[in-house]
């Protein structure tokens, strides 16, 4: 078989085989069973807790879950552009690099707390070694926050007639040290070993074999790309991310990054059936978001593995694929793989240019984001699905005729509103956002004129893409997007808050509302929600809010592209 | 809400001081028992010290070529070209580099020559070329350095980097580590 075809098999086969077990780790963790690391991590813990003050015990209403999570997410955000705003004259800035300007260390700091880690800047040029590292800080504890509240989701689902769900700190300390820390420490160690430098030396100069004279960028590489790669972050060191040689030196580093990118999403599925005791309702959830990335995943290699045609018209050979951005230890079918699965999951790394891709992968790379459901980010993937059900459980019970029911309790109109709302909010930043920007891009070609690297469809394409990939706080990019602007870094920073904290609060809400209702036992009469029939249902509903909505915007780019060169 | 604003200071210092401190310093520790001491990959040879992981740029004519870079092979400023693939500039730049290969490699047929050996990397650093990118040089090399043609191609199958275990992802060529064999086989 296909070697590159072979590759991308192995690497979907290895994240089942990691994330299963790891499942079963994460619900025996947040179950608060005992699980082997303890003895070694058990008083990390308690260390956390002790220096902040924190009763880990005290349980806290679902309000609380995110006032808490709101206050630490909003003091981050305060010490993230302090940091940015001065690197300059702080320490550990070997290369001599500047400080931010406020918008883009505003849309920095947005971006990495929300977990987008959207980069209007180039790593080697723009940070110190301290701006690096504590941008590391916010991909580790970003990723937390999102595990945390996933955690406290759960617990409101199972509870029957109570309102207790447990400790948001406790949630978020566990994330951090038992999930997170331990993974990382495996995977930067695995990269340190294989070519990725990890050292806090600057910057060498090296003569090329011709006797040029040239400048190598190093840094604590490893460490960073671990966590940017597990916490679903995809903030790069350098600015290429993955595609660059240091960042990700050979095909079997490639593999591993790749499988980091959906291990934990995958795993907090089968967190879920443990947690809920309910394996089948996490096997639906599993199916209908496999079933959407697959159907994503296919034609991407398709298109990307049969090269670009306006290549084709130039008389020459494609044999290795569409290769304009790629690297060739990777090829294109896993770069292909690597695009498809940072853009279903809220990761936002590369190891190739989205912008150079054909244009329908480029409109699988936005659906992915679109609809930013399919495992999605760490914890708040779910949270997004969550919204599906409920509305799918809404849709099916008018059309059965029932009162709509979620797992025993009664799904009504409050709840439903804010499902529609978070649902409807998605789609209302990115097309608003995409409007405005086209608008300023026409009507002012003196100010705006710059923005786009490339003419006609694709450039239209970019600023959807740019949009699309804030309020799914993902982060990628079509780099050629000249977006270090004050309007391009302030639009997307608000995107990015907006489209991170209302889909927390909105899910949140929903559950703790239903935690608090009368428990309806399970009689004849309820519609079975871990049946493959509600999986469809389920899907039908993501098919018809996300994507539909999309439509017109995709057919004036990547789809008029296509059209305009095959 | 004022009940969490100490919490959450003093837990983003622990925080700080754990994921960016201690971590980084392990790892940092750790990478210190890799072959370079976590300062990157090198080749040493041939009098010069080069990063394995860097493409370097190849004008000359004995040489063979790397990938065309979008950054000029800069190490410390990478990136790609982010041009979109119905770009017209983008389709008249590549027109021009098959051009210019055809200049420099008479007797070569258009169709020959792989996309990749005319288009930019990801990260303008790739040190790799494809299989058909070294092969379709031979004729070049071969009368710059005076070799028969079938020693060239040797030299490729040498140094010619297999899938992964032999099963998973494309197989390659090391440009620099096949020039410097060229250096040493014709000095």
């Amino acid at each position: 078989m296909h070697t590159e075809i072979l590759g991308v098999l192995v690497m979907y086969a290895l994240v089942m085989l990691l994330a299963i077990p790891l499942g079963r780790y994460m619900g025996k963790v947040f179950n608060h069973e005992s699980t082997w690391p303890d003895r070694l991590l058990a008083p990390l813990d308690g260390l956390f807790y002790r220096l902040s003050g924190i009763d880990p015990h005290r349980d806290m209403r679902w309000q609380e879950h995110l006032t808490a999570l709101l206050v630490i997410n909003m003091f981050w955000l305060i010490i993230a552009m302090l940091v940015l705003t001065n690197m300059a004259w702080l320490p550990l800035n070997p290369d001599g690099n500047p400080s931010m300007s406020g918008d883009l260390a505003f849309n920095t700091a947005v971006s990495f707390i929300t977990n987008t880690n959207l980069q209007h800047y180039s790593g080697e040029t723009a940070l110190s070694y301290l701006g690096q590292l504590t941008l590391m800080l916010w991909q580790f504890i970003s990723a937390a926050t999102g595990m945390a509240i996933c955690v406290t989701v759960f617990k409101a689902m199972r509870a029957q007639n109570e309102v207790r769900l447990g400790s948001f700190y406790r949630h978020f300390v566990l994330s951090a040290t038992r999930v997170l820390l331990p993974l990382t420490v495996v995977m930067a160690v695995f990269l340190a070993f294989n070519g990725t430098p990890m050292t806090l030396e600057g910057k060498d100069t090296m003569i090329t074999l011709q006797g040029d004279t040239v400048q190598v960028s190093r840094g604590p590489v490893a460490a960073f790309v671990a966590i940017k790669q597990l916490g679903t972050n995809g903030g790069g060191f350098y600015g290429p991310n993955s595609a660059h040689p240091l960042e990700n030196p050979s095909y079997l580093t490639n593999m591993v990054e790749n499988v980091a990118i959906f291990l934990i999403p995958v795993a907090m599925i089968f967190a879920l059936g443990h947690l809920l005791r309910r394996r089948r309702l996490a096997w639906m959830v599993y199916g209908v978001m496999t079933l959407g990335f697959v159907l994503l995943l296919i034609p991407a290699i398709g298109f990307e593995m049969g090269g670009n045609p306006a290549i084709e018209q130039l008389g020459i050979g494609q044999p290795m694929g569409s290769m304009e951005g790629k690297e060739v230890r990777f090829g294109s079918a896993a770069s292909a793989n690597w695009a498809i699965y940072t853009t279903c999951t809220s990761n936002g790394s590369v190891n190739a240019m989205h912008d150079s891709m054909t244009p329908l992968t480029g409109l699988l790379t936005l659906l992915g984001m679109m609809i930013n459901a399919f495992y999605g980010g760490i914890g708040v993937g779910f949270l997004n699905f969550y919204v599906f059900i409920i509305l799918a459980v809404f849709i099916s019970g008018l059309m059965v005729g029932r009162t709509p029911e979620f797992l025993g309790k009664k799904v009504e109109a409050k709840e439903m509103k804010i499902a529609m709302i978070i649902a409807l909010l998605h789609p209302f930043l990115i097309l608003a956002g995409t409007a405005l920007a086209g608008y300023l891009y026409t009507h002012y070609p003196d100010s705006c004129g710059g923005w786009l690297s490339n003419p006609g469809f694709h450039g239209f394409s970019q600023m959807l893409y740019e949009f699309t990939s804030s309020s799914a706080n993902n982060g990628s990019g079509f780099e050629g997007l000249g977006d270090n602007t004050p309007f391009w870094n302030i639009g997307c920073g608000i995107v990015m808050l907006l489209a991170r904290y209302l889909p927390i609060i909105g899910p949140v809400a929903i559950a703790g509302i239903l935690a608090n209702k009368k428990f309806i036992p399970e009689s004849s009469g309820t519609l079975k929600t871990d049946t493959s029939t509600f999986g469809f249902m389920v899907f039908a509903v993501i098919a018809l809010v996300a994507a539909l909505a999309f439509f017109p915007a995709l057919t004036l780019g990547p789809i008029a592209e296509y059209f305009s060169i095959y | 809400m004022q009940q969490h604003i100490f919490p959450a200071i003093r837990l983003t210092l622990v925080c700080l001081v754990v994921f960016s401190g201690l971590y980084t310093a392990a790892i940092w520790g750790i990478a210190q028992a890799t072959p370079n001491g976590g300062k990157g990959e090198v080749i040493v040879a041939n009098g010069g010290v080069y990063y394995r992981n860097i493409a370097q740029n190849f004008t000359e004519d004995r040489y063979f070529s790397s990938r065309p870079s979008a950054v000029g092979y800069n190490a410390a400023g990478a990136g790609g070209s982010n041009k979109g693939p119905s770009n017209p500039d983008y389709l008249a730049e590549v027109a021009a580099r098959v051009d210019t290969f055809l200049a420099h490699n008479p007797g070569v047929q258009r169709a020959d020559i792989p996309s990749d050996l005319v288009t930019a990397s990801g990260a303008g650093l790739d040190p790799h070329i494809s299989v058909p990118a070294a092969l379709v040089q031979v004729k070049r090399i071969a009368q710059q350095r005076q070799l028969a043609e079938n020693t060239v191609r040797d030299l490729i199958r040498q140094h010619t980097e297999t899938p992964l275990w032999g099963l998973f992802g494309p197989a390659k060529v090391h440009v620099l580590e096949l020039n410097l064999t060229l250096d040493q086989r014709t000095r």
